[in-house]
């Protein structure tokens, strides 16, 4: 079956469903009252209740759903989307907290209806978990499928990479035949989808020869051609396994770009500058966002702002006002310190990281939550994938590490056998009182990093939003 | 830090290919408390198509892959490097080989449609697909390491196959919490000589120093004779070690 078809008459919406709407939009404000984002629990409460509430919301959308899904930048590049979207004028419905398995799709979807049942919005843009694509295009009219890459991610919960890939793909290959593919041409696993499926493909990707290395030793995902079985050869990588590469024995190569970055600038290590060579002309895009990696979830909101027949200056516009997402390196301030948090997740995203610290000239103070709960991935051994040797490599430009979370201790061990000598670290197993350590021992004006894994990184927003320095994270 | 003492020559397998669970760290383990003993490690990468004197070596190691690397593995093996890796084994090289490495040494691995593959079957273990995917922590007690009574190892496992060890052959330990080698026996992992099958990753050998050391020690008698290894300080190690622990009996797990 294809998706849902979009545009539809508003159905009339039966009882059971406007009721499902009802106690879902209670359960949101009763979770907030105690200081929840009540971010899933109503979705699943509306699913027990009306399982075919989504299909029935979706379908009233005239525009169709954009999904984006991938390994990393899911959540900035979904963000930047909205952003794009919203400056063109359209009214767009959002799962914005990053709740992004079918539930929080849900949730949001709610969220955005009146008391009638009817969505208030023009569009769909979903966040997507890998897992969750096949399931969210059977139940969403989606007219646009964006792919940002694929790393290792979660190993215990998803198998294997190619276990993941084949999910996605599938899903790709239920979408109606009014849908299109936007797809990172740069990540042979992600274009292999591309060939596989046979929708209309748009393709994104970097050109600008000056960020390509010709060597990539680390995180390497994509080795062997998915044709042939060979291994790929790189004219140059731009991030992990991201590049230009090509099959020397069936010549299976990245594909034509449609989308591309001809040519990216960082400004002031702070943001970004894109100069876009598109079917729509040539143009320039700017975003507050550092780092490459952040290069390509510009590239691809731009790509996905084009897909929606977004005009190149509303997409301009759109971008100019994206701040950091959830987590994703946003700066605060408590009394004066500059505290910079990033969600951490697999070495591919965490190597970034690192580079970004490294890259800013204050002393090293960081704190680093690992949890191993399920959503964070019970399975830890991904950080011995982290290149934490060139962190340690910082010497005496380290001040202090403190390890937190249910896995502190091997995130200490991951350290000592990085080469960071071991009287800077400190291990504290309770965050609440890691992170006032840490803070105590940052003085105003200096920075101290703040890097949790996903459930620590609920755990560090509920402590700071204590503390009154950020917004909870269902508004951020 | 630059030892004064013996070289003790590390092979890491095949690292491009397995290194599914953050397996160099059992190699940056296995390299950094050589250090700290004032060896002097050198670490050769070898993958496929090379065939070097595998008993010239003190530790090989050789981690996981996922199915599409394990097959050009299988076939390296049969084609290439399978007979001096078993010759060594014999000649009592230390080797540590985790998860889909371990299963490769076996005699083979049947799939789920009941075919075969083989294994360079220096170790009389072998593999058959199963249809749950054992995951989680695990804890096992082993007596195989030297020293005062049984020794706890961490990890966490994530396999779908269940191996099965041949008549005469140990496994490396009796399983407290997680599955282990199939989930059935209690076993998890064996010990051939100086060879290490197991399926604990995690990973496995920085937070379970007692193993490091015990391969070390095994690398060395075998090339002199003798093996003094004075004590570190092994407090984070062992702090680790303990969570871990604390993890895999927390019922959340």
């Amino acid at each position: 079956m294809g998706g849902a078809p979009p545009g539809g008459e508003p159905p009339s919406m039966g009882l059971r469903k406007l009721l499902a709407i009802w106690i879902a939009k209670l359960a949101v404000r009763v979770s907030r009252v105690f200081g929840r984002g009540g971010s899933t629990f109503p979705g699943t409460l509306a699913r027990r209740v009306a399982p075919g509430i989504l299909l029935t919301l979706g379908v009233q959308l005239p525009r169709g759903v954009i999904l984006v899904t991938g390994t990393n930048g899911k959540t900035t590049t979904a963000r930047m989307i909205a952003a794009v979207l919203g400056a063109a004028g359209l009214r767009v419905v959002h799962n914005r907290s990053g709740a992004n398995l079918i539930t929080g799709v849900t949730a949001a979807f709610i969220a955005g209806t009146d008391w009638r049942g009817r969505l208030r919005a023009d569009i769909g843009l979903v966040e997507c978990d890998e897992a969750t694509v096949p399931r969210a295009v059977g139940e969403l009219p989606v007219r646009v499928m964006l792919v940002t890459n694929f790393f290792r991610d979660q190993l215990d919960r998803f198998g294997e990479l190619a276990h993941t890939v084949e999910l996605v793909r599938s899903g790709a290959a239920r979408l109606g035949p009014d849908a299109g593919l936007l797809l990172n041409a740069d990540d042979p696993l992600v274009a292999g989808i591309g060939r596989s499926v046979s929708l209309p493909a748009t393709y994104y990707g970097l050109e600008d020869g000056r960020h390509g290395v010709r060597e990539m030793a680390q995180s390497r995902e994509a080795k062997h051609c998915l044709g042939c079985g060979e291994p790929y050869e790189y004219s140059r990588y731009f991030y992990a396994h991201l590049g230009h590469y090509r099959c020397p024995k069936c010549g299976q190569e990245r594909p034509q770009v449609d989308v591309a970055a001809t040519r990216v600038d960082f400004v002031d290590a702070r943001g970004l500058e894109l100069a876009v060579r598109s079917p729509r002309g040539a143009f320039t895009v700017r975003a507050a966002l550092p780092g490459l990696y952040n290069a390509y979830n510009v590239l691809a909101a731009t790509a996905a702002g084009l897909a929606a027949a977004v005009e190149p200056e509303a997409i301009a516009a759109g971008l100019a006002q994206v701040t950091s997402s959830f987590g994703r390196m946003e700066p605060i301030s408590i009394s004066g310190r500059r505290i910079l948090i990033a969600l951490v997740k697999n070495p591919a995203g965490f190597n970034e990281v690192v580079r970004t610290i490294l890259g800013d000239p204050d002393p090293i103070r960081l704190v680093i939550a690992i949890n191993d709960n399920d959503a964070d991935g019970k399975d830890i051994s991904w950080l011995w994938d982290v290149d934490f040797e060139r962190l340690a490599a910082a010497g005496d430009g380290i001040d202090f590490i403190v390890t937190s979370g249910t896995r502190a201790e091997d995130m200490a061990v991951r350290l000592k056998y990085g080469g960071v000598e071991t009287n800077k670290i400190t291990v504290e197993d309770d965050l609440t009182a890691g992170l006032a350590r840490a803070l105590r021992e940052t003085a105003s004006g200096q920075t101290l990093y703040i890097l949790p894994t996903y459930t620590a990184m609920l755990e560090v927003r509920r402590v700071v939003a204590h503390l009154g320095h950020a917004r909870p994270f269902w508004q951020a | 830090m630059i030892g004064i003492g013996p070289e003790i020559k590390i092979c890491h397998l095949y690292p491009d290919l397995m290194n599914l669970y953050g397996d160099r760290g059992n190699v940056i383990a296995l390299k950094r408390r050589a250090e700290w003993y004032g060896l002097r490690p050198v670490v050769d990468e070898v993958s496929l198509e090379a065939k070097p004197d595998f008993r010239l070596y003190d530790v090989i190691f050789i981690g996981g892959g996922q199915d599409r690397e394990q097959q050009l593995i299988c076939l390296d093996f049969q084609k290439v490097k399978g007979s001096s890796l078993a010759e060594a084994v014999e000649d009592g090289v230390v080797l540590l080989a985790i998860c889909g490495g371990y299963q490769l040494l076996g005699r083979y691995y049947q799939t789920g449609d009941g075919e075969q593959l083989p294994g360079i079957g220096v170790v009389d273990v072998w593999t058959v697909a199963g249809k749950k995917r054992l995951i989680g922590n695990v804890v096992i007690e082993t007596d195989v390491i030297e020293g005062p009574g049984p020794r706890t190892v961490v990890g966490f496992e994530n396999h779908s196959g269940k191996t099965y060890l041949g008549g005469g052959l140990r496994p490396f330990g009796r399983v407290i919490n997680g599955y282990g080698n199939n989930g059935e026996d209690g076993g998890e992992g064996v010990l051939y000589r100086n060879t290490l099958g197991t399926y604990l990753h995690g990973s496995l050998l920085p937070k379970n120093p007692d193993v490091t050391d015990f391969l070390l020690r095994r690398a060395l008698v075998r090339r002199h004779g003798v093996a003094e290894l004075r004590p570190l300080d092994d407090t984070v190690e062992r702090r680790a070690h303990e969570a871990a622990i604390r993890r895999a009996r927390s019922k959340a797990h």
